[in-house]
């Protein structure tokens, strides 16, 4: 079954890469210039008190031993205690990513839903004003910082056109009119699961300027990525002989030729899940968004090393389970990619 | 004779390239009978593959058809819309192509890309298009037929996969088949199998077929009648076995004196010195001029046109006129 | 029949024009491509001769001005003055020293070490190629930024410790970008020619490998800037990057984001800045990719 040993090795070859990312992490918090005992206590720590915490967190004991340690806290689940909050990362983590995944899924959402045909329609008419529209916008989206395109559209749909909020999750009044019955910690899920449909209305238009603004690079990046392979495989001989054949235009470019040009296509959404990662800290910086990445921002800014690790093994361990499935998929679409 | 199924008459075809306008083909004409297996003969670049091309209606963009006209059962095919066109392709005329292994699409099983186009022509339901797949699959010779249809292109041999093109390009009973260079990928056992298949073929069915190859030794063993192409034109044509009788170009008697015949084994085999001229528009005189050894100083000046020079048999030379004067 | 190929074999080079002449000649021949590439020089001599050309060169720098502050655009101060008093324009004019010259420089670091270890790695194989592509999987399986980020936060930050940041973890893309190149060049007949009759290593990578590395790096670096710009303004927007007072366009955006509903030109023009820049690189970026496409080797 070379399916399944395809999946096995790259399983296992996942699995190491794991283990060297955790490596990198924990150097990451043991170059830290200042000592994490003293950081850890606060500003005014006595001696004494450093000496205890060092104890405490195994900074006196050998960087393998520190390392084993770490690693065998992280395996069970503990990455630590936030030095700001001085409650466990995995909370600070589990209880943000919800709002965070919520903003992300939106936004690749759109991503896919519109890039994909932006890049079919721009290579079916190539070198046509469709092809020129399409081919300027995504160089336009892919160019345009989310920091500063955030901020354009809060001065046009909020301050100019007053269409849409300005920021947050939900508007603070919801609370006490129609509060939010938490499931899933997915707004837009819980609303539509307890029928809650002024609240839904509320967290739908309170999504729609940060999703667009997370998702204008990756629209851009998968609409170009599309048409480029959409235009090599319209050339492949296997397309020429579907036109001899007789097939129509219509079939020929959705059905058999996006199939082809759909595992470039996966490539590029995978590296955009990552990016977008990074990309929604600072939407969510923009909008207030009370997700990961203002805890991420003030973690970094605070040296909050526990954080910060846990933050950097939580996103890596994301890319590479995002890589993971893409691969998979890509394997399952085209049969002769477990050969080799 | 009987009306012809296919007459292509004074193609004229140019490609628009980066470096101006390029003369593809020029003044082909021949046709093609019904049920007969016509060659088409030539080096890399004298324009085979685009004639082929052209017939179907799949020339890239940057090719226009400047003039000529392309009669398929008396009807125009320049004149048909892309609708029209696109109901010949497959149904009336199918093509298969030099390489199997890039012809078939990698990602799909064969049973869904042959269920497509029986059922994209015949608007028959899956289970339909099922039974005349396996009818397919056996008269081209592939024994195990739910497992072929299970199968991805990778998964088979390239004469398999050859078969499979043919089956497909068959699947909707066209009156012809163009099959261009159809084993010039495969090895030499296979490709006699394939060149026996397509014979059968063409008497099972009466089908008519359109065989493009660079090796007049596959000419010799398939086909009835032929043209030899030169730098786009028309140089020879006729009856298979008088033209390689008594053949009349310069041209003709090069390629078959690069044929290799295991009587003369251990002689080296003749090549004939130069290369074909991209950009036939280029030329004065005759194309093949600076590469023949019986050049005229009227072969620089003048091109030659096709001459009867027997029954049905055609070239384009002036030797045979010098000659005759002289 | 000659169809005419629309990609031009990245091995051309080798005994014809030079790399950068060949790419020269292509943005010269796209306008666009060449309005761009105008707009980056221009940009790049403003960085140079920022304090020469700002009108108020010292609020450039950082000076404070308590009687000017938040005055909107006008003749004296073409882009506004921010909070302090300072003018934008001179602010956004020293910023680009930061926000463009700085990832110029990113890049260029991280060619001169992720280059030569996938030349090294692609020529030699064997182990040295496995713990160099090891490592380099290892840096790429974090999302870039990310790692970025975190590296900044623990080296402290600021502009130094973010390029410094940038740099370790970008260079793993010229390794791998590299290391393709090179075994698809070592494949070919005139290296294996020059191989065969006993030419020195050291000969074979200067005068056969290395003048066709540069066309893809080149390429690439092109697309990658945009990318980069792109992050370092992400970097000092968050705050790890360049710190007050000095000026960096992300961090203006930064500063102005708590005003825009009033004082717009605060973010606006640095933002405007950043976006004119990145977009002038992915517009030749994507005219040279259309020609040599770099990604082939991955």
């Amino acid at each position: 079954m070379r399916k399944l040993e395809f999946l096995i090795r790259r399983l296992l070859t996942s699995f190491l890469v794991l283990i060297g990312v955790s490596i990198i992490t924990f150097a990451l918090a043991r170059i830290v210039p200042s000592n994490p005992a003293a950081l850890y206590i606060g500003p005014r720590a006595r001696p004494e008190d450093i000496e205890r915490v060092s104890r405490e967190l195994g900074l006196d004991k050998p960087i393998t031993v520190q390392y084993i340690r770490y690693m065998k806290d992280v395996l069970h689940g503990d990455l630590g205690n936030s030095i700001a909050t001085k409650r466990p990362v995995r909370q600070e983590i589990s209880g943000r990513f919800p709002a965070t995944l919520e903003l992300l899924f939106t936004a690749m959402l759109l991503a896919v839903v519109i890039g994909v045909p932006l890049g079919v329609i721009s290579a079916q008419w190539q070198g046509k004003w469709v092809d020129v529209i399409v081919r300027t916008s995504s160089i336009f989206g892919v160019s345009m910082p989310a920091f500063w395109l955030g901020l354009l559209v809060q001065i046009i749909f909020f301050r100019s056109l007053g269409w849409l909020p300005l920021s947050g999750r939900v508007d603070s009044d919801l609370r006490f009119t129609n509060p939010i019955e938490i499931i899933t910690n997915f707004y837009l899920l819980d609303t539509i699961l307890t029928h809650n449909w002024i609240a839904f209305k509320d967290v739908a238009l309170h999504l729609v300027l940060p999703a667009f603004t997370l998702a204008a690079y990756p629209i851009g990046l998968i609409a170009r990525m599309t048409r480029a392979a959409m235009i090599e495989v319209m050339g492949q001989d296997y397309i020429r002989s579907a036109r001899a054949y007789g097939l129509p235009n219509r079939l020929i470019i959705y059905a058999l030729a996006l199939k082809n040009a759909i595992g470039p296509t996966l490539t590029v959404i995978g590296l955009t899940v990552a990016y977008s990662l990074t990309g929604a800290f600072f939407v969510e910086v923009i909008y207030n968004w009370p997700g990961l990445g203002l805890f991420t921002v003030h973690s970094l800014l605070n040296i909050d090393y526990p954080a910060i690790m846990g933050i950097t093994l939580f996103g890596a361990t994301g890319y590479i389970f995002i890589n993971l499935i893409v691969d998979i998929l890509q394997a399952w679409i085209d049969p002769r990619i477990s050969l080799n | 004779m009987t009306m012809p199924l296919l007459q292509v008459q004074h193609l004229h075809m140019e490609f628009k390239t980066s470096r101006g306008t390029l003369r593809a083909l020029n003044d082909v004409t021949f046709d093609v009978q019904p049920g007969e297996i016509f060659g088409i003969v030539g080096e890399t670049g004298c324009g085979k593959t685009v004639t082929g091309l052209s017939i179907l209606g799949l020339l890239p963009q940057s090719a226009t058809i400047t003039q000529g006209r392309i009669l398929f059962d008396g009807n125009d095919l320049l004149k048909y819309s892309s609708k029209e066109m696109r109901k010949v392709r497959g149904a009336q005329i199918a093509m298969i192509f030099q390489d199997p292994t890039t012809s078939l699409n990698p990602v799909f099983t064969l049973g869904k890309q042959l269920s497509w186009v029986i059922r994209e022509h015949f608007g028959i339901s899956e289970k339909e298009a099922r039974l005349r797949i396996s009818q397919m699959f056996e008269s081209v010779g592939l024994p195990d037929v739910e497992r072929i249809m299970r199968s991805y292109p990778h998964q088979l041999s390239g004469g398999m996969q050859q078969r499979v093109m043919i089956a497909l390009a068959l699947a909707c009973q066209p009156k012809l088949l163009i099959a261009d260079e159809p084993t010039t990928s495969l090895d030499v056992t296979i490709q006699a199998q394939i060149l026996a298949l397509l014979k059968e073929l063409c008497n099972r069915f009466g089908i008519s077929i359109i065989l493009i190859t660079h090796n007049l030794g596959v000419i010799a063993k398939t086909c009835d009648r032929l043209a030899v192409l030169y730098a786009g034109r028309v140089v020879e044509s006729g009856p298979t076995r008088d033209v390689f009788k008594n053949p009349q170009h310069p041209y003709t008697n090069g390629l078959m004196r690069a044929i290799p015949k295991p009587s003369r084994h251990g002689e080296r085999m003749e090549v004939i010195p130069g290369t074909v001229p991209l950009n036939s528009g280029d030329v004065v005189g005759c194309a093949f001029a600076p590469r023949c050894k019986f050049t005229m100083e009227r072969c620089r000046q003048e091109t030659p046109t096709l001459e009867a020079v027997g029954y049905d048999h055609y070239a384009a030379c002036f030797l045979r006129e010098e000659n005759r004067v002289g | 029949m000659a169809i005419e190929s629309k990609t031009i074999s990245l091995e051309v080079p080798v005994h014809g024009e030079s790399p950068l002449k060949q790419m020269l000649g292509i943005i010269a021949r796209d306008p666009l491509s060449l309005l761009s590439t105008v707009i980056i020089i221009l940009f790049i001599l403003m960085a140079i001769f920022a304090y020469q050309i700002a009108p108020y060169p010292e609020e450039g720098a950082g000076k404070t001005h308590a009687t000017n502050t938040m005055l909107v655009p006008s003749q004296e101060h073409w882009l506004g003055t921010d909070r302090f008093g300072r003018d934008v324009l001179s602010r956004v004019i020293v910023g680009s020293r930061s926000a463009l010259i700085v990832p110029i420089g990113v890049v260029v670091f991280a060619i001169l070490i992720g280059a030569p270890l996938g030349a090294i790695a692609g020529y030699n194989g064997g182990w040295i190629d496995e713990v160099i592509m090891r490592v380099t999987d290892l840096f790429l399986a974090f999302p870039f930024l990310l790692l970025a980020m975190a590296i900044t936060a623990a080296l402290g930050r600021g502009l130094n410790h973010a390029a410094l940041a940038m740099i370790i973890s970008w260079w793993p893309w010229y390794t791998r970008l590299v290391r393709g190149v090179t075994i698809s060049l070592k494949q070919r007949a005139f290296v294996e020619a020059a191989r065969a009759v006993g030419v020195r290593d050291s000969v074979i990578i200067l005068r056969h490998i290395l003048p066709n590395i540069i066309s893809p790096i080149l390429v690439q670096a092109t697309v990658d800037l945009g990318t980069v710009i792109l992050a370092m303004g992400g970097l000092a927007f968050i705050g790890l990057g360049t710190q007050p007072p000095k000026p960096d366009w992300g961090l203006m955006i930064s500063d102005g984001r708590s005003y825009i509903l009033k004082q717009w030109w605060l973010s606006t023009f640095p933002g405007l800045a950043i976006f004119i820049v990145v977009l002038a690189f992915n517009l030749i970026g994507d005219t040279l990719r259309d020609i040599f496409d770099p990604r082939q080797y991955q």
